[in-house]
């Protein structure tokens, strides 16, 4: 295990990534607690930014999260048609669909920005995006970390 | 200067197991703002509140945060707490540190610092709480409900009965819509308008309800307990309190050879006056003006004015619009039928004898075109055979639609039976898909209709229907022998699926709340919240928001009922104040954020100086709409509105606090 460890962090880019996850209040982050209180484990890279509905993430709000050095950011919110205030995540997945080429242009590597749809009863959904994810971005070349080259 | 308390909670071992709560409550008491960081084996027992109360009055704390359990478990405990310390609630924020960390990682040194970094995130969070007030809204005790068949009716009886006032408004001359043109009903066959007949006069004599037939609302504004609606009351030429409803001016009205009857759906004519059917309540005629003499005719005819007795014929009567206040609405517009044209290999309109199943109601009402007596449309002969063809337009995604309707099966197996009990000797043919009858009492119906009353049950379907020597030639498939069949009828009749009352999407519209793609009501919540629309104030009842039967119907009606009059044991409604709010002197009246608001609540408001001048037009949040969704915020570019408890400035600082 140890061993596999040493050699993750030679092979790899960065092996203790931080990551950001905004999501919404009424499924995602709901999702995430069944997780928990199903004592389901998951990589603990993650912090939770709980906003009202997906609709409230701003896009904004993910450059400021690599600007503080996030490695990774996801965002994630109800399920089409289930969002809490009707349309929240349809606002939120069109801004999305624009931002990510824009984020694109930025030079910031877009295997690095993920959009997810978990519900209130996907604990284990939660887990596995969490997991790959985190994966996903161990696996990244440290290069691509310099998300904003000064 | 912000005086943070932090809390950390142990959760017993659930919490201190995984994460090493002393570490946390040092690195609390590190961060500055913070003047207290303790922690506590459970939180939220009463010694753990209490410990909470008194930091926050020793130490005049002005935010607090919980390191604890999720936010969906214990915040309102906290929350109330703090409110008997005088601290605004909004003031408590928690750190999920058990659901979201010591119960998902293993790892005791890394699920330290995550819980480290979601308290820190909730201290940044809370130095820039501001105060919020959760809005409170006055109640306007009276109930407007849209439609008058069962369920608006039921609706509106038990709200009236709770003692609350309550406008009926229904577009047609009378109250009962679809079901007072049934005959009897499923499963029970009890007849349709000797049940619903005594609730129509009901309604009409209600002190607390007051009826507007022939009439429809216009225009809705406002929110919830404070909602302003037009009616209008639709020129009847008939002076309402005068009449006595004898019908002399219906028997001398000489148009009564060419206007179908609606309410015998074309099976029958009436008058140009009318009244849709002899129980109509309130039992008023109105004059039909697109077909009547007088009108057409430059006045010359005034039959019905002379012989009404009391003189309350008036053919100059205008529209008249009322204006009301209500503080909840119920929309109950039911439902129509699916266009049975669209299925012409069934011969509808083209042979008398292929009916709706609407229409086959009227031929078995004894208030109907024959009294009761099954005849046929075509040489008023008793037919012997009858084949009843299910799912016309139901669950058909190319030409009808692709939902069951719900109903048909059951109709059309009580429609097989009464026909059975009305015509001995006769057969009934079903063409079916399969047959869903799930409610109590209703599987063992349609077994009766098989067994007892001898309908033979074909599972498949007509291709298509001929006439030929006085019968209709029905040529269909029955999957389950593998057989062609043919059958020689004397009738048909097509089991229409049912579809939104025509104008439904309108009145949504009009209402502001939301409707799927086939044009039904849609709930706020599917499971949770049936009997609310997705605007608050607004309920739901009946087939509008989708097929349902009878019982259902009165079902819905009543929920929406008691939600109302729940809504109305209080004098104002209380809205959480973590809504939008404008700043008036940056706003630039783009809208763009009118345009994502899926719950109307922004609409413009002017700035006028002190000489009424107006100079600008701001955006305006009402509260009473506002659910504080957010995606206002992301819309505006001037960065002048935003989400109490969720404001931008807040969630920087949280994203800026996990900075590494
Ligand atoms: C052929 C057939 C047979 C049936 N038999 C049975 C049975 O035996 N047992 C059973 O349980 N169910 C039966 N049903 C189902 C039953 O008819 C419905 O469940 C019930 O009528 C629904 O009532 P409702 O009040 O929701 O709608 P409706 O009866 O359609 O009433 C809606 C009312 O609202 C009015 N309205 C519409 N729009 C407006 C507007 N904009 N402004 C003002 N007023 C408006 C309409 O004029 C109407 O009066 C049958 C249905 C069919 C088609
Ligand atoms: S004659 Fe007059 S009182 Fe009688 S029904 Fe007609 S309008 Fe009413
Ligand atoms: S927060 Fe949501 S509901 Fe409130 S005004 Fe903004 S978009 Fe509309
Ligand atoms: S509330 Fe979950 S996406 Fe809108």
């Amino acid at each position: 295990m140890e061993d596999k460890k040493e050699e993750l962090a030679k092979t790899s880019g960065d092996n203790d990534p931080r990551i950001i996850a905004f999501v919404c209040n009424w499924c995602t982050y709901s999702g995430a607690d069944l997780a928990g209180t199903s004592r389901m484990k998951y990589a603990d890279n993650v912090r939770v930014i709980k906003l009202p509905c997906s609709g409230r993430i701003d896009p904004m709000f993910i450059v400021e999260a690599f600007k503080k050095g996030a490695k990774g950011v996801l965002i994630s919110g109800c399920h089409p048609g289930d969002c809490h205030y009707i349309s929240g995540n349809y606002h939120s997945r069109r801004k999305y669909a624009i931002f990510r080429n824009l984020l694109g242009f930025l030079g910031v590597d877009l295997n690095r920005v993920e959009f997810s749809w978990v519900s209130a009863s996907e604990g284990n959904k939660w887990v596995h995006i969490i997991n790959e994810f985190t994966d996903k971005i161990k696996s990244l070349k440290n290069g691509s970390n310099d998300i904003f080259k000064k | 200067m912000s005086r943070i308390g932090v809390f950390v909670c142990w959760c017993g071992s659930n919490i201190a197991g995984t994460v090493d709560v002393e570490k946390v409550r040092d690195e609390a008491s590190k961060i500055p703002g913070v003047v207290s960081a303790v922690d506590y084996k459970y939180m939220c027992s009463d010694p753990g509140q209490n410990s909470l109360r008194n930091v926050i009055k020793e130490k005049n704390l002005t935010g607090v945060v919980l390191a604890a359990c999720s936010p969906h478990m214990h915040e309102n405990t906290f929350r109330k707490a703090a409110i008997k310390e005088g601290l605004n609630p909004y003031f408590v924020e928690i750190a999920n540190i058990r659901e979201q960390v010591s119960w998902v990682h293993d790892d005791k040194e890394r699920a330290t610092s995550k819980a480290v970094d979601l308290m820190t995130m909730m201290v940044e969070k809370v130095k820039r709480d501001r105060s919020i007030d959760d809005v409170k809204v006055p109640l306007h005790k009276k109930t407007l409900v849209i439609g008058g068949g069962i369920s608006g009716i039921q609706a509106a009886l038990d709200i009236a009965n709770g003692g609350v006032e309550v406008l009926l408004v229904e577009k047609e001359p009378s109250i009962g819509g679809r079901m007072i043109q049934l005959d009897e009903t499923f499963p029970t066959l009890d007849c349709s308008s000797c049940i619903m007949t005594p609730k129509m006069v009901e309604v009409n004599q209600h002190p607390n309800i007051k009826l507007y037939t022939y009439s429809e609302v216009t225009d809705v504004s406002g929110y919830i307990g404070n909602f302003k609606i037009k009616i209008k009351k639709k020129a009847r030429s008939v002076v309402e309190k005068d009449c006595t409803g004898c019908g002399n001016c219906w028997n001398v009205c000489p148009m009564h050879k060419n206007v179908k009857s609606e309410f015998n759906v074309n099976l029958s004519e009436r008058t140009a006056i009318y009244v849709p059917f002899p129980q109509a309540v309130p039992l008023i005629p109105a004059l039909d003006r697109a077909v009547c003499l007088h009108f057409k005719k430059g006045g010359k005819c005034v039959k019905c004015y002379e012989a009404c007795g009391p003189k309350c014929i008036d053919f100059n009567l205008q529209d008249e619009i009322v204006e009301e206040t209500v503080g909840a609405i119920v929309a109950a517009t039911g439902y129509d039928l699916i266009e049975n044209s669209l299925y012409g290999e069934y011969g509808y309109g083209k042979y008398k004898d292929v009916v709706s199943g609407l229409q086959f109601e009227r031929l078995l009402s004894a208030s109907g075109p024959t009294e009761g007596l099954v005849k046929r449309p075509s040489d008023g002969a008793t037919p012997k055979t009858i084949v009843f063809i299910q799912c016309v337009g139901s669950r058909d995604p190319e030409k009808g639609v692709p939902y069951c309707s719900k109903v048909c099966c059951m109709y059309t197996a009580k429609h097989a039976k009464l026909f059975a009990h009305k015509v001995h000797g006769s057969q009934s043919y079903v063409f079916y898909i399969d047959i869903r009858a799930t409610s109590k009492g209703y599987e063992e119906f349609v077994r009766g209709t098989m067994e007892q009353d001898g309908a033979i049950y074909l599972r498949g379907r007509v291709s298509r229907i001929y006439e030929d020597e006085g019968k209709l030639i029905i040529k269909g498939a029955d999957t389950l022998s593998g057989n062609q069949v043919e059958i020689a009828a004397d009738m048909v009749v097509l089991a229409t699926g049912v579809i939104p009352k025509k104008g439904s999407d309108k009145v949504a519209q009009m209402l502001g709340i939301s409707y799927d793609k086939y044009g039904f009501y849609t709930e706020s919540h599917p499971k949770l919240r049936p009997t609310e629309s997705s605007t608050a104030g607004i309920f739901l009842a009946g087939m509008a928001q989708g097929p349902r039967d009878i019982p259902e119907s009165v079902v819905s009606g009543s929920a929406a009922a008691s939600k109302i009059l729940g809504l109305f044991s209080k004098d104002e409604y209380e809205v959480e104040g973590t809504i939008a709010s404008v700043n008036e002197a940056t706003c630039v009246a783009c809208f763009y954020c009118r345009r994502v608001c899926a719950y109307n609540a922004i609409s413009g408001k002017d700035i006028k100086d002190r000489s009424g001048k107006l100079i600008k037009v701001v955006a305006n949040v009402n509260p009473g709409l506002c659910v504080g969704c957010g995606a206002c915020v992301n819309a505006c570019f001037s960065k002048t509105i935003d989400v109490k408890g969720f404001m931008d400035d807040q969630i920087y600082a949280e994203i800026r606090s996990l900075s590494v």
